[in-house]
């Protein structure tokens, strides 16, 4: 099983590091490397979408390696993330909409968000069952 | 639900760790369950009563609050 998991989690940290690389690629690339060349630019958004694919397989496969606990915390956090993101996603864009904000709400500001409260719920729910 | 795994394990001088290698999960799961923070799976009890040759309800059982 640790050896299992030792794979699955390296897997995910490659699939994950290269996607991040991929997409900084794919959003830098077009000004500051190839001048807006079409065909690179469409080459490097389906390189990123096929490895984003590859590194949702890779958390499914360290998801399915987790044992019962560790699937419970892990199924409570992405409830209470999924619930917040959606409820803050969607007040965020209100706020920006109506402008009662200053500046405009970005997607990347809800990945943020999204990242973070899953981290802290990680943790909450890993010290509650300690 | 209450139970008698952490005799079991102390009678059988086996480490949580090692508990948690033959049953196959993880330490922490190990140590919920002892503390009743968590109730096993019913496959994750078979085992747990198959490791200690013991009825499932000679080591869990339910008690009212």
């Amino acid at each position: 099983m640790k050896k299992e998991r030792k794979k699955n989690l390296y897997q995910l940290a490659a699939w994950t590091w290269s996607w991040v690389a991929t997409l900084a690629i794919a959003t830098l690339g077009p000004k500051y490397i190839w001048d807006d060349h079409y065909f690179l630019t469409v080459f490097a958004v389906s390189v990123n979408f096929a490895n984003g694919i590859l590194m949702i397989i890779a958390n499914r496969n360290l998801y399915n390696n987790f044992d019962e606990l560790e699937r419970k915390i892990h199924l409570e956090s992405l409830a209470l993330t999924l619930g917040l993101a959606v409820v803050v996603g969607l007040s965020f864009s209100l706020l920006d909409s109506t402008k009662l904000i200053a500046f405009t709400a970005e997607i990347s500001h809800l990945v943020m968000f999204i990242g973070v409260t899953y981290l802290v719920c990680i943790i909450v729910n890993t010290r509650r069952y300690s | 639900m209450k139970n008698r795994l952490k005799v079991l394990r102390a009678e059988n001088s086996y480490t949580q760790e090692d508990l948690a290698d033959i049953i196959g999960v993880s330490r922490q799961t190990i140590n919920a369950i002892e503390k009743e923070k968590f109730d096993p799976s019913l496959p994750t009890a078979f085992r747990i009563s198959k490791l200690f040759k013991l009825p499932i309800e000679a080591i869990f059982y339910f008690e009212e609050n």
